[in-house]
């Protein structure tokens, strides 16, 4: 029954705040400041893109379409375009086959990979194991190169040559001279490996995401553990694997020393993935790099701007797939 | 009451619950793994298959039989399932065979190049043939870790002011940023030293603050992405409150959420740092090498521990690429101990 009397502020006391929707000076300034940290990034994106078109820009001017259907690299005298060719067909070629036969390669081991650590184990198996595969995924890429070339190679070349000895009339299996050292086959591999963890972290996490009372009901209905991954996980996942893929697609053709150690570049457009010859266009960079001059360098850069835009279709559309699959679930 | 016209029996059952899985017992997985075994030892006795590795293949292959005719006794569904469990778990392990065999020759091959002066001495008067007790790498050593302290002063500022943008401020632009921060995570290490090249070493030298920027770009976005998902983890009730009390925006990032995410953020700059600690493509093009021990960052290269193992691997002699082993090893150890940090970190951030 007591009646709450509230005192009224004396003149001395605390000013009463003033309670607004309006941001006050400070506040529009930190805004203001992170807005601009934020695009930045984006300034940095434009500016890679640019840039690299810019000094390109000459290469492209003199070769124009030609800089992509052509396989010849030729500095000519070295010091003007005058007798050069520059084209990046046989590299690019060799990029996209060494990337894609690393994803199919690399494909059953991710499915394993996602199904085994989500619905084969228990939690804290789980957890030390993502654990070790995050580890994995961390091991540079001149290890991946040096292990490529010293210590796998020496054993894939074997296998490369039974392939060829049993499948050699499959023509992309046909060698015409019998060196199976430093293969797209080998490079592949090694890659395939390299994106194994990259791939499986984004395919398990849209696995785990799958619909828990379907899976349920698979197993109510009689279904082996195998039914229910068959009938509900993986048509759930479908997007998620091919997102995840994709990603590691994207990495394995931006992937450079891992390449360059263990790929024999050679200029000419070969669909032999068992012979020693191969191209890639970021281990073309880097081995031209150090003995170009100005105008090669161009024609680098140009080499460069052609590879960054193909991964940035590659990993653009790789999340996008993504961000739809994790939508659809939320 | 109704229990006394039950038969008595039926109060002793226990009831089944099928849809959990059964323990196994010792016999019913000893005898697959034995019968497995003993034909993928006649196989690689009789055939071609050969080594550790033909005997993991022999050991797979049985291994599919014998769970398929093991399933068979009860029915075609329980044969498939078995079938399928055995190819998953053949997916998940055959991958751990190279990663075992990676870490195994790393540590195995590298340990007969370290020695106490491998991290004193640099390679200014040793060449890469003379015997492995002589030089080393201090100057690589020395030189990653200046490279990787000046591009972590420019990316982990500019990772978590991103990541604020995108979970505080809320603008217009985040989507847009998210999707940039995602496309630059996609971008190859080798364009990303090109970039550097063009617009810095081009103009002035190779330079380890060159190789840094071009580092720079690339932990960007792992920074970026992985501590947004550290921020937004943290409660929006906090926020409220903050909000409640009178603070205004930028104290309640400063001095709410930034404190809250502290340990996470700790974990985002470790994985930035272990992501391009290894990184050799765009220091070719940007810090180069060199083999004396310096502390200069700028107007000369600067060596790194993976463009010293490039350099030895180049060389190719057996004492150079017993170095190269060598300084894959002390790559391999420090990117491992920044993982752990960053998980150790990261665990106190869940509590």
């Amino acid at each position: 029954m007591s009646t709450v009397t509230v005192e009224k502020p004396t003149d001395d006391g605390p000013v009463r705040r003033v309670i607004t929707t309006q941001r006050n000076a400070s506040d529009k300034r930190f805004r203001r400041v992170v807005t601009a940290g934020a695009l930045s990034t984006f300034l940095v994106l434009a500016l890679i893109a640019s840039f690299l078109f810019y000094r390109g820009f000459e290469i492209f001017k003199e070769f124009g379409f030609g800089f992509l259907t052509t396989s010849t690299w030729d500095s000519g005298s070295g010091d003007s375009l005058e007798g050069a060719s520059y084209g990046v067909a046989a590299m690019l070629v060799g990029s996209i086959i060494v990337a894609t036969m690393a994803m199919i390669m690399a494909l059953p081991f991710v499915i394993g990979t996602s199904l085994f650590l989500e619905y084969y184990i228990g939690k804290k198996l789980r957890t030390a194991l993502v654990a070790i595969l995050d580890l994995m995924a961390a091991i540079p890429s001149i290890i991946y190169g040096l292990w490529g070339y010293l210590v796998l190679m020496p054993n894939a070349a074997g296998w490369a040559e039974s392939i060829n000895k049993y499948f050699g009339w499959i023509p992309i299996f046909k060698v015409d001279v019998e060196n199976f050292d430093a293969s797209p086959f080998i490079s592949a591999l090694v890659l395939g490996l390299m994106i194994i963890p990259i791939a499986s972290s984004v395919t398990r996490e849209v696995y785990s995401r799958a619909p828990q009372d379907q899976i349920s009901a698979a197993y109510a209905l009689g279904g082996s553990r195998w039914g229910a991954l068959k009938a509900v996980v993986l048509p759930f996942g479908k997007s998620g694997l091919i997102g995840g893929m994709l990603l590691g697609l994207g990495r394995a053709l931006g992937e450079t020393v891992a390449v360059l150690l263990t790929l024999n570049l050679v200029f000419e457009v070969k669909f032999q993935v068992l012979a020693s010859a191969g191209g890639n266009v970021a281990s073309l960079i880097a081995s031209r790099f150090g003995e170009a001059g100005p105008f090669e360098v161009k024609a680098l850069m140009a080499a460069g701007l052609v590879l960054f835009l193909l991964t940035l279709v590659v990993n653009f559309g790789a999340s996008i797939i993504v961000s739809r699959t994790s939508k659809v679930s939320q | 009451m109704s229990n006394s016209v039950l038969p008595t029996t039926l109060h002793n059952v226990k009831p089944e619950k099928p849809w959990i899985n059964r323990r196994q017992s010792l016999q019913e997985v000893a005898r697959p793994v034995a019968i497995a075994t003993a034909v993928a030892t006649a196989i690689v006795l009789l055939t071609g298959l050969a080594g550790p590795l033909g005997f993991y293949v022999a050991f797979v292959l049985s291994f599919i039989v014998v769970s398929f005719v093991d399933g068979m006794r009860h029915d075609k569904v329980k044969a498939i399932d078995k079938v399928m469990t055995t190819l998953v778990t053949a997916g998940f392990a055959s991958a751990f065979i190279p990663w075992a065999s990676i870490l195994l020759t790393v540590f195995k091959r590298g340990a007969s190049a370290i020695y106490f002066g491998f991290f004193t001495n640099d390679m200014s008067i040793t060449a890469a043939d003379d015997e492995l007790g002589m030089g080393g790498l201090s100057h690589a050593l020395v030189g990653s870790l200046l490279i990787l302290l000046m591009a972590s002063l420019v990316a982990i500022p500019f990772g978590i002011i991103t990541a604020v943008y995108i979970t505080e401020i809320k603008g217009r632009f985040s989507g847009v940023v998210r999707v940039v921060v995602q496309s630059m995570s996609g971008v190859p290490s080798v364009v990303a030293g090109l970039f550097i090249y063009a617009i810095v070493v081009s103009r002035f030298s190779f330079s380890g603050l060159a190789g840094a920027l071009a580092l720079a770009i690339l932990m960007l976005p792992t920074v970026a992405r992985t501590s947004e998902e550290v921020l937004k983890l943290v409660p929006e009730d906090l926020r409220s409150s903050a909000y409640a009390l009178g603070a205004s925006q930028t104290a309640t990032t400063f001095r709410i959420v930034l404190p809250t995410a502290r340990s996470g953020l700790i974990t985002a700059s470790m994985l930035g740092l272990a992501r391009v600690a290894g990184e050799t493509a765009p220091l070719i093009l940007t810090a180069y090498y060199t083999a004396i021990y310096s502390l200069k960052v700028t107007g000369q290269p600067l060596a790194s521990l993976p463009m010293y193992i490039f350099q030895n691997f180049s060389t190719g002699t057996d004492t150079a690429l017993t170095r190269a082993w060598g300084g894959a090893a002390v790559l391999l150890s420090f990117i491992f101990i920044l993982f752990i940090f960053a998980r150790i970190a990261g665990r106190g951030s869940r509590k």
